[in-house]
């Protein structure tokens, strides 16, 4: 590969690194504002996916204490305004809701956080490619999550906010309004920005800063989960872009590119939409792959199985994933051989991601497993994904889809894949690593009742929904027929179950950084074989100054 | 003038088989719906209670000449609206059959099975594979036969899915030869524009009757004879049982989604676009729907009310809305008359114009 200039001689792992972190280490403000190191980076990004996900996790509790009974009980208190205004508000809610755990909490955490900490760690690099990109990555966030926050205080259609839904679906988004979806497509600007320049990042530290050694073929799966993803991002976020400037010029300057009576058109907004849409799900999710496989292998004490098909399974996802966008489309009113080739494109996806899931079985399968916390996670990851996929293939087919298009049916599934897939992956990584990050070893106990009141309430919370979906309440509404309200209140009961397992995990952290036991440098003992084990818990400030040599 | 209503008045007993009206008597009952066409429409009960001016002389009306009210059925609990279960609504259509068929025989066993398998396999290991049980790892990382066993059993899986799937989609796009009934469906912010382009240009907006003392001052509320809170129009949508009914859909101002679940039936309506979807509903019946897609403040108040009938009651719907079934020799005057009447209706004239003006852009 790249790394000409060395000779293996040179490179022997070694430990001895703490002369490196007692020099240079810059101060408070260098450090945390103008980092330039992945760790501190990768930091700073987790502590920024916590705080968009309570905001975003206290926006699903309003929308579910107004749901959990017909009528509307809580808007006009909240909005302080009456009639649209109040029910306005309803569409700013789920659009912040929406924006906010996709952009600012899912992919900041899994990609931003985790692969930042950890990609350079499992490839034995000292570092990211392009460390200073990698810091105006981080702080191209920021301004983009306060230009969201701020949309909802300003003037939208008939109240305040933005409330297009997380899709911005033309025209319904470029109808005459005050800034605040302005606001809410320029903070979508940035936080793409922010997103490929990450991707750029990523590609190119993993192409090019591998320790000798360590081939494509040798790199642990969350590396090759992480690199798919940075591909997804540099392929599709472009397109977003495209799109949302496109409706920028349509609000601002008199275009029509999305406006029929100038010749544009509604769809076209949708094609380009869903193009970047449906490999942003896979973008959400593959980092968890990748933290669930290297979970599953260290507390089975057993090398992943089928490591190449796990790799190339993820390939085969984000590459089938580009071209399977239009089953978002399936009632627009597509062609029937439209809907026939995107029902069978769309089913093509279940295969690899089977491959997973059986892959990860069998690694379990003759292994010696500890079912700490981790691992939980990763077990509950692994059939509350397979609950969502298996749903996924019922939502593939174009005929069936009519009647639970954009009912609660595609919400139940969709929080199934993202909400007890992508999060269960977060805290699967989160428990796994946060010894490695801290240098603190999480309460076990606590763990454990988190992650039980977790899994109960999410499932209290969203299996529900498939019932709701399946008796045709749409998605959207603040308000439903009386017979819906039954598994609403169920669903409402299971939000408080969920709310509570977070309240147990704030607990658990702010318990460990305090007084939790100070971690090893492999507290997983024999399973944890990936190079950020053979580091101090916390890494030193510079790692691997002198490369680890793969065999 | 005189000849105008002398052929509403003829069409009217040519449905009802009524010969006993006289002139004297239609003439008030004109007068009377101008100014509330509603009325005339709205379910008996609520004629009783509503308080309006018009709706108290649709009353009388009612009372004089039988042969101009239709009586729209009261909705059956549970059927064609959400009955808070845990399934698919029962479906009135032959297509709509076909598919619960394709989810409840087929793709609901398969999804459970598999996904109990996976739990079971779960389960298994955990028991089987933990470190009291099994303190020694085997370091097994390959078994080819074992790998493509679940690469090809999912494929088959999958075909076994995806031959009925098609062959469902392909019905769903098979238009029945022969007659068939015309809608036009137009979704506003926030409510549905309807207009028969083929029974003499019928047209009527429908808006969500809102709750006893939350409607708008002389405006109709919903009673119990009109359907389920949030679902209950105050004009419903009228078709015909037995026939291809095609709906042509489309927008005025944002995206909208019209969706009966009873027909299987969810189709976007777009500006700019006409997408053309049909039905044949085998049982008369009321059948309710919601708008499902996204279109601003009052998204969810915006319900679709059908009313399914006889052909023989729907011709007779048709000419009490001074409509006229293809093959009639009722002349276009009649027409217009009707129209002027029943225009009333909350739209703006200029926005139906613009609406045909995008459609052929």
């Amino acid at each position: 590969m790249t790394d000409t200039a060395a000779t293996p001689a040179h490179f022997e792992a070694h430990h001895d690194e703490t002369h490196d972190e007692a020099d240079h280490r810059p101060g408070f403000f260098v450090r945390w504002f103008m980092s330039t190191n992945h760790k501190d980076i990768g930091t700073l990004y987790l502590l920024f996916a916590i705080i968009a996900g309570i905001i975003g996790g206290a926006i699903s509790g309003m929308m579910r204490m107004e749901l959990a009974e017909p009528g509307i009980q809580y808007l006009q208190a909240w909005s302080g305004q009456e009639g649209d205004a109040a029910k306005h508000m309803w569409n700013t809610l789920i659009t912040a809701h929406g924006l906010i755990m996709v952009f600012f909490m899912v992919m900041p955490a899994m990609i931003g956080g985790f692969g930042n900490w950890f990609v350079p760690l499992m490839i034995g690099a000292p570092d990211m490619a392009f460390p200073r990109m990698n810091n105006i990555s981080f702080w191209l966030l920021v301004p983009a999550f306060l230009l969201l926050m701020g949309s909802t205080q300003v003037m939208g259609s008939t109240g305040l906010g933005s409330g297009t839904g997380w899709t911005v679906y033309a025209p319904l988004s470029t109808q005459a309004s005050g800034p605040a979806t302005d606001m809410a497509i320029f903070s979508l600007h940035l936080a793409g920005a922010s997103s490929i320049l990450g991707a750029v990042n990523f590609i190119t530290t993993i192409f090019n800063m591998r320790a000798p050694g360590m081939t494509l073929h040798k790199m642990p799966l969350f590396v090759w989960s992480v690199l798919v993803t940075a591909f997804l991002l540099l392929l599709a976020l472009p397109v977003l872009a495209a799109a949302i400037t496109m409706l920028l010029t349509d609000r601002n300057f008199n275009t029509t590119f999305f406006d029929a009576a100038g010749g544009g058109d509604p769809i076209l907004y949708q094609h380009l939409f869903w193009f970047f849409g449906h490999p942003e799900v896979y973008i959400m999710i593959l980092p968890g792959f990748g933290m669930v496989s290297q979970v599953v292998a260290t507390f089975s004490k057993k090398p992943v199985f089928g490591y190449l098909g796990m790799a190339y399974a993820m390939v085969a996802i984000g590459v089938v994933g580009f071209v399977v966008w239009a089953h978002h489309m399936f009632t627009v009113g597509l062609s029937l051989n439209m809907k026939l080739y995107f029902t069978a494109a769309t089913m093509v996806i279940a295969v690899p991601t089977g491959i997973k899931i059986f892959s990860w079985i069998a690694t379990m399968w003759g292994g010696s497993m500890t079912l700490k916390t981790p691992m939980l996670w990763a077990l509950g990851f692994i059939f509350m994904f397979t609950v969502g996929g298996v749903t996924g293939v019922v939502l593939a087919n174009g005929g069936f889809d009519d009647i639970v298009h954009d009912t609660y049916y595609v919400v139940a599934h969709f929080h199934y894949v993202l909400s007890l897939g992508a999060v269960f992956g977060i805290f699967c990584g989160w428990y796994y690593w946060f010894g490695k990050m801290s240098g603190k070893m999480y309460n076990e106990f606590l763990g454990q009742v988190h992650f039980w009141l977790f899994f109960i309430g999410v499932n209290v919370l969203f299996f529900p929904m498939h019932f709701l979906g399946l008796d045709s309440m749409p998605r959207r509404y603040p308000d439903y027929p009386d017979a819906h309200a039954y598994w609403n209140e169920i669903a409402t009961y299971g939000y408080w179950i969920m709310a509570a397992g977070m309240a147990v995990f704030f607990v658990n952290m702010l318990w460990s950084l305090i007084a939790g036991k100070k971690a090893a440098d492999n507290y997983w003992g024999e399973g944890a074989t990936t190079l950020e084990w053979t580091l101090s818990s916390p890494p030193p400030y510079h790692q691997f100054n002198r490369l680890p040599k793969i065999d | 003038m005189n000849g105008d209503k002398m052929r509403i008045l003829k069409t009217a007993m040519l449905a009802a088989g009524l010969a006993l009206a006289s002139f004297s008597v239609t003439s008030p009952a004109e007068a009377a719906a101008a100014p509330a066409p509603q009325a005339e429409l709205a379910p008996a009960p609520e004629a009783e209670l509503a308080p309006a001016p018009g709706a108290e002389s649709a009353t009388q009306d009612a009372a004089a000449a039988p042969a101009e009210e239709f009586e729209y059925a009261v909705p059956v609990e549970g059927v064609g609206m959400p009955d808070g279960g845990i399934d698919l609504p029962d479906q009135v259509t032959e297509v709509g059959r076909q598919a619960l068929w394709f989810h409840d025989a087929l793709l609901m066993p398969i999804i459970t099975v598999i996904s109990l398998f996976v739990l079971a396999l779960l389960l298994w290991v955990m028991a089987r594979f933990n470190r009291r049980s099994n303190p020694e790892p085997s370091k097994t990382t390959h078994n080819t036969t074992l790998e493509v066993i679940w690469t090809l059993v999912p494929v088959l899986i999958l075909v076994a899915i995806a031959v009925p799937s098609i062959n469902l989609l392909a019905n769903q796009y098979d238009l029945p030869e022969g007659e068939s009934v015309t809608v036009k469906v137009t979704g506003n912010q926030w409510n549905w524009l309807y207009e028969y382009p083929d029974h003499g240009n019928i047209s009527f907006v429908s808006n969500m009757l809102e709750e006893e003392g939350e409607q708008a001052e002389g405006q109709p509320f919903r009673t119990d004879a009109d359907g389920p809170r949030l679902l209950a129009a105050d004009r419903r949508l009228v078709i015909p049982a037995g026939t291809t009914v095609r709906f042509q859909i489309t927008a005025s101002d944002v995206l909208h989604s019209f969706a009966v679940p009873a027909f299987w039936l969810k189709m976007d309506a777009v500006p700019g676009r006409l997408n053309e979807t049909w039905v044949r509903v085998d049982e008369p019946g009321v059948y309710f729907g919601q708008c499902s897609e996204l279109c601003g403040a009052r998204h969810a108040y915006m319900p679709i009310a059908v009313e399914v009938v006889t052909p023989e009651r729907f011709a007779q719907w048709v000419r009490i809305q001074g409509g006229s079934m293809p093959g009639d020799d009722t002349g276009d005057e009649a027409l217009e008359v009707d129209i002027e009447g029943a225009e009333d209706a909350p739209t703006v004239e200029g926005e139906v114009v613009d609406q045909a003006a995008v459609d052929n852009s």
